[in-house]
C-alpha cells in the first residue's frame, strides 16, 4: 500500500503544434492530496487525462503504481437513461461484478453520501445539480479507488453544497489511504483539501511553484483556510500565474510568515528557462 | 420480456388515459355524420352504413385476404427501409464527410413525391408485389435514414470519455452508452416511417395491383360504391391507429422513460 504512488516525470504534451504542457514533474503518494491550481486553459485537464490514461503520453513518463484509479469530471456526466443506482454501479458493472452485489454496494455508499432511497430509482434529470454531483462522487468512490482524480467537480455548486461535499470527501479520505490528484482554479478549495499545491501557469502549461500545507485537512477551520488563501494570494508567482496585477507593497514571502503551516517549496529549476516564470520565482 | 411485462402493466392506466382521444374521435364521427346528412349518401355515406359495410366485409371473410396482402407489402417495404436506413444512417452519421454528402441526397429523396416513384416502379416491376414494396421502401427510407444519422451525429463525446475513464468494455459501451441514445432518435423515426408505409402502400396498390386494400378501393370507386370505399378507409386508418396507440406508443413511453417527464 505505502509503495503505491503516481509519478509524473518530464511530461510535455502538444495538440498539433499547440504546446499545452511543458516538462511537468510531480508525484502523488498514497494518502496525499495534491492540488493543481492555475488559470483556465493552462492544461490542467490535459494533465489529468494523461494521468488517467485517457490520452497517450508523448514525451516524458507517467508511472501509476496505484491499483485502482477513479475519475470525477467537471460535470457529473451521468448516463441520462440509467437510474441513479445503475449510474453509481457503472464502474462495477464494467469490472464484471454481478448485478446483486454491485447494486448492494452502490446503495450502501449512496446512502452514506446523503442520497435517500427514493433518489436511487430516479433518472438524472429528476435530480438537482448537487444530487447529481453526489451521484458522480459515489460512482467514483464505489470502486474503492486508491487514486482519485478530480477535475474541478465542485466548481458549479453553491458554497453550502461545496462544503458538504468536502466533508463527505474528507470523511472518505480519512477511512482509506487514498491518493488524490485534484485540479481546481479555486485557491480556497485547494487550501481546504490538499497537502500539496502545485501552481501552474499557461502557454505552455508548467508548474511554477509548490506549496506544502502541514496541518491535517480535518483540522482546518474556515478562519485557517481564509488566512492561508490570503497568504497564497500575496505570493507574486501565484498572482502572476492568474494574471493578477502585482501588489503595490511587496508582501512578505510565504516562507517568512513563521508558523510554517503553509510552506513554499523550491520551485523546480526546470521552469527557469521560461522568461515569465523567472520574474516571479526568484 | 421485461418490456412485455411493463407493457401489460401499463396498459390499463394508459387505456384509461385515452378517453380524451376517444372523445375527439367520436366528435370527428359526429361531424362526418353531419356532412353525410347534408350531402346525401352518394357523396358521403353516413358512418353507420360505412361501419355496417365493413362489418359485412369482415363477416364474409372478404376483408382479411385484402388486408393481409396490404399488410404484407407494407411490412416488407417498411422492414427493408428500417434495416437499410438504420444501418446506412448510422454509418453516415459516424463519418462527417458521409453525412455532409448524404444530406442533399436525402432532401432529394424526401422531396420526390411517392407518386413519381410509383410511376417508375410500375415501369420497372410491373404488376408484381415489387411495385408497392419498392414505393414503400423509397418513401420511408429517408425518414429512417435521417433519424439514424441524427442519432449517430449527436452522440455525446463527454459520456464516451467518462465511460472510457471507468474502463467500460466494448460491448457494454455499445449497449449502455451508444444504443440508448441512438434508439431515442431511431424509434420515433421508425414510427413515422411505419405511418408513411401504410399510406403509400394503399396508393401504390390502387394503381398497380389486383389485390389488397388499394385494389379493393379501386373496384369500389368504379362501382360508385361510396359505402364500401369508406369502409376500407376506416379499416386502414383503424388498423394504423390500433398499431400505433396500442403497441408502439406504450413501448416508446417505456423505452424513453428517462427523458424529460414532461407528459
Amino acid at each position: 500500500m505505502s509503495a503505491a504512488q503516481l509519478i509524473v516525470r518530464g511530461v510535455s504534451h502538444a495538440f498539433a503544434r499547440n504546446e499545452v504542457l511543458a516538462d511537468i514533474d510531480f508525484s502523488v503518494q498514497a494518502g496525499q492530496v495534491v492540488a493543481l491550481v492555475g488559470p483556465s486553459g493552462c492544461g490542467k485537464t490535459t494533465l489529468l487525462n494523461l494521468c488517467a490514461g485517457l490520452l497517450h503520453v508523448r514525451e516524458g513518463a507517467i508511472e501509476n503504481g496505484f491499483a485502482e484509479a477513479a475519475y470525477m469530471f467537471q460535470q457529473p456526466r451521468l448516463l441520462p437513461w440509467k437510474t441513479t443506482l445503475d449510474n453509481i454501479a457503472l464502474g462495477l458493472k464494467a469490472a464484471g461484478m454481478a448485478r446483486g452485489e454491485r447494486h448492494y454496494r452502490a446503495r450502501e455508499l449512496a446512502l452514506r453520501l446523503g442520497l435517500v432511497h427514493e433518489d436511487l430509482d430516479k433518472f438524472p434529470h429528476q435530480l438537482s445539480g448537487g444530487m447529481q454531483s453526489r451521484v458522480a462522487l459515489a460512482r467514483a468512490l464505489v470502486l474503492q479507488p486508491d487514486l482519485l482524480l478530480l477535475d474541478e467537480p465542485f466548481s458549479a455548486l453553491d458554497i453550502g453544497l461545496k462544503a458538504e461535499l468536502y466533508e463527505l470527501l474528507l470523511a472518505q479520505l480519512a477511512e482509506r489511504d487514498m491518493g488524490v490528484l485534484m485540479i481546481t482554479h479555486d485557491l480556497m478549495e485547494a487550501v481546504r483539501l490538499s497537502d500539496l499545491i502545485l501552481v501552474m501557469t499557461a502557454a505552455p502549461g508548467r508548474i511554477v511553484c509548490r506549496f506544502e500545507l502541514s496541518r491535517p485537512a480535518a483540522q482546518r477551520d474556515d478562519a485557517w483556510v481564509y488566512r492561508r488563501t490570503a497568504e497564497l494570494l500575496q505570493d507574486a508567482t501565484v498572482r502572476e500565474s492568474f494574471a493578477l496585477p502585482p501588489l503595490a507593497v511587496a508582501a512578505p514571502l510565504v516562507n517568512d510568515e513563521g508558523d510554517g503551516e503553509l510552506r513554499r517549496l523550491d520551485a523546480p529549476s526546470s521552469v527557469l528557462p521560461f522568461p515569465r516564470a523567472r520574474a516571479g520565482c526568484r | 420480456m421485461r418490456l412485455l411485462r411493463a407493457w401489460l402493466q401499463g396498459l390499463p392506466a394508459y387505456l384509461w388515459s385515452g378517453w380524451g382521444a376517444v372523445a375527439s374521435l367520436l366528435l370527428f364521427v359526429a361531424a362526418w355524420e353531419a356532412v353525410a346528412a347534408y350531402y346525401g349518401p352518394l357523396v358521403m355515406p353516413d358512418p353507420r352504413s360505412a361501419f355496417g359495410t365493413l362489418y359485412e366485409l369482415i363477416q364474409s371473410g372478404a376483408a382479411w385476404p385484402e388486408l393481409a396482402a396490404t399488410a404484407r407489402r407494407a411490412l416488407i417495404g417498411f422492414t427493408l427501409a428500417l434495416v437499410v436506413g438504420s444501418v446506412l444512417g448510422l454509418i453516415a452519421g459516424v463519418s462527417m464527410t458521409a453525412s455532409m454528402m448524404s444530406r442533399p441526397l436525402v432532401t432529394v429523396l424526401l422531396g420526390t413525391p411517392p407518386i413519381a416513384w410509383l410511376v417508375l416502379a410500375m415501369l420497372w416491376f410491373g404488376a408484381s408485389d415489387g411495385t408497392p414494396v419498392f414505393t414503400v421502401f423509397v418513401a420511408s427510407f429517408p425518414v429512417v435514414f435521417v433519424g439514424a444519422l441524427q442519432g449517430a451525429r449527436t452522440l455525446d463525446n463527454n459520456l464516451r470519455t467518462m465511460a472510457e475513464a471507468f474502463r467500460v468494455p466494448r460491448r457494454m459501451m455499445f449497449v449502455d452508452v451508444y444504443l440508448p441514445h441512438v434508439v431515442s432518435y431511431l424509434f420515433p423515426a421508425w414510427i413515422a416511417a411505419l405511418g408513411i408505409s401504410w399510406k403509400v402502400v394503399v396508393m401504390a396498390e390502387l394503381l398497380s395491383t389486383q389485390d389488397g386494400v388499394g385494389a379493393a378501393l379501386a373496384v369500389s370507386r368504379s362501382h360508385l360504391d361510396t359505402a364500401s370505399t369508406m369502409a376500407w378507409i376506416v379499416a386502414v386508418v383503424g388498423l394504423l391507429l390500433a398499431v400505433e396507440y396500442l403497441l408502439l406508443e406504450p413501448i416508446k413511453r417505456e423505452v424513453e422513460r428517462w427523458r424529460e417527464a414532461a407528459t
